[in-house]
């Protein structure tokens, strides 16, 4: 029981990490209908900035962490512009191959200024030791154990799920409530009728990879935070993982890549604890298979209502 | 001087030469219709007008200011709105929503007020405010259509074949609208397969065929005229 529920508690840490990416895909898909196969990366980007700016500079480490958003969100913006503005009109095969070039482009990079060994990355915060409520609830290296020390709560995984419910709230805000945010809905709807209502589609996209990229540079110090290992290929394989949360729930459906994400993360870290250690992913990747199978637009795939 | 005026456009899709070599104006106060069969060129020639697509040569101005270089996006606050062919409205907005965003390049503040206008105006919308667009039917969808043109106050109001599939009465209803948007000042420039309808409104029309226009002239003219009456009422 105990078991399960710290199964399901790390599946919900690893999950939000997955949703904070998925964020990002689903967006771009929604409204660029591209596939940024460089997202993954923009992620790697992130926790190396983070990590420099703590470890070499001695930044604390919320202006390490804030200065990894500035960075990639620049970024998103600059690979946007260069890399995909230019392809608007061609077809989605080009583009496909430009982000697969851009991610290894990425990836080279950060090999060629961080070599490619190994980052240890440090700890972005610690808890107070303490020993709380008569010794139940004691607080050491960084770790709550609770009920006899048979449950175990790393501050990051807190901290990683507080992060990830604070975007979904922030995001799901601005995405309903603001006029930038309808505004991107409408683009992701219909470009050309978006234009007519005046809303600059060029600068929506742009826009659109900024915040997605944003987010990914909070996943990536997120991620390197709990699995503090860091290599210029760090970003690819949560990447892939957070690109199938997102096609599990729905690609272009923001509640879907929440969702999904969470999902996502939850089973394979279920498939990890209880069917083996090494098939985690195998489990993770067969339960979408089946999903898609039973409800090929995802979780929460659009239904489209289309009247004469 | 006219509000609209087109001189000589050239438009092309890729290599295929749509519109070749057209020209009319619109003038403060009119209704002006452009009919003519099917592919003949008149929502390219909208679409142009509205800035979604570019002439390769030709003039557009409004309100005697260039809008050749003017994207379409910074049209609409000039004051032109079109509603476009096949309604393309916000399907997963609500109505409300999708009000909101034809006042898009409006001050925030004045929109919940032309908000209540348009309710006034439609009020089959007002019950159905909440609804997701995409829920509407047909003809609701239309007059959601039209009245998120509205909502960015424009004065010349372009209509791409506002009609289209709908029921007679709903037809009706529309050309209804139509005059009554115009009673209250705003010009329109309209294009209908219904040309019988088109020309009982309009002040002027002009007939397109093929990528030009072949004549044009006062709409009772025209409704009146054995050419016109064979190739598009039928007769
Ligand atoms: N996106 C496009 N790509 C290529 N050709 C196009 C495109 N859109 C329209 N055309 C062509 O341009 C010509 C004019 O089309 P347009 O839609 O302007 O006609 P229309 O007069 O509005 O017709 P309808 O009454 O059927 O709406 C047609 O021959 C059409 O095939
Ligand atoms: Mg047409």
């Amino acid at each position: 029981m105990i078991s399960l529920l710290s199964t399901l508690l790390n599946g919900l840490s690893l999950g939000s990490v997955y949703a904070i990416i998925a964020l990002g895909y689903t967006m771009v898909y929604g409204i660029a209908k591209m596939l940024n196969f460089a997202h993954g990366d923009v992620i790697m980007v992130g926790a190396y900035i983070s990590f420099v700016a703590i470890f070499y500079w001695g930044l604390p480490p919320i202006l390490g962490f804030l200065l990894a958003m500035v960075v990639c969100t620049v970024l998103g913006i600059v690979i946007e512009s260069l890399a995909y503005k230019p392809l608007r009109q061609a077809t989605s095969l080009a583009v496909l191959i430009t982000a697969i070039g851009v991610s290894y482009l990425l990836q080279n990079s950060a090999q060629l200024i961080w070599g490619a060994n190994p980052k240890a990355f440090p700890a972005m915060f610690s808890l107070p030791d303490a020993s709380l409520f008569g010794g139940s609830v004691t607080i050491s290296n960084n770790t709550i154990s609770l009920l006899n020390d048979q449950l175990k709560i790393s501050g990051n995984m807190i901290l990683t799920i507080l992060a990830c419910v604070a975007i979904m709230v922030v995001l799901t805000l601005f995405i309903n409530k603001t006029k930038m945010g309808k505004a991107m809905r409408c683009v992701s709807e219909d470009k050309g009728a978006a234009e007519l209502m005046g809303v600059n589609v060029n600068l929506t996209i742009s826009l659109t990879f900024a915040i997605g990229s944003a987010l990914a540079a909070v996943a990536g110090v997120l991620l390197c935070a709990s699995y503090p290992s860091l290599q210029p290929t760090t970003g690819a394989m949560p990447g892939i993982k957070a690109f199938t949360a997102a096609v599990f729930g729905g690609i272009g459906s923001i509640p879907g890549a929440m969702i999904g994400g969470i999902l996502l993360g939850i089973i394979e870290k279920l498939g990890q604890t209880y069917v083996s250690d090494q098939l985690g992913d195998a489990f993770a990747f067969a339960v979408l298979i089946i999903v898609l199978l039973v409800k090929p637009t995802g979780l929460m795939g659009k239904k489209v209502h289309e009247k004469v | 001087m006219s509000l609209l005026k087109v001189d000589d456009i050239h438009v092309y899709y890729g290599a295929i030469h749509a519109i070749k070599g057209v020209s009319f104006h619109v003038d403060e106060g009119e209704i002006v219709t452009l009919i003519g069969a099917n592919g003949a060129g008149k929502s390219t020639t909208l679409n142009t007008v509205a800035g979604l697509l570019k002439p390769r040569s030709g003039l557009i101005t409004f309100d005697g200011k260039s809008l050749n270089a003017t994207p379409a996006a910074r049209i609409v606050s000039q004051g032109m709105a079109l509603c476009p062919e096949g309604r393309r409205i916000f399907q997963q907005m609500t109505v409300k929503e999708n009000l909101e965003m034809g006042g898009y390049t409006r001050p925030p503040k004045e929109i919940p007020g032309s908000i209540e206008e348009m309710f006034t105006r439609f009020p089959r919308l007002k019950e159905r405010e909440k609804q997701i667009a995409g829920t509407l039917s047909g003809g609701e969808q239309q007059m959601l259509a039209i009245a998120r043109a509205m909502m960015s106050r424009p004065r010349l109001l372009m209509l791409d074949e506002p009609s289209m599939g709908l029921a007679p009465i709903l037809v009706e209803q529309i050309f209804d609208i139509i005059k009554e948007l115009h009673a209250a000042g705003v010009t329109i420039l309209l294009i209908e397969q219904n040309a019988q309808a088109a020309l009982s409104i309009a002040d002027r029309a002009y007939v397109m065929e093929t990528g030009n226009i072949t004549m044009e002239g006062p709409a009772d003219d025209l409704l009146h005229n054995d050419d016109v009456r064979k190739a598009y009422l039928g007769d």
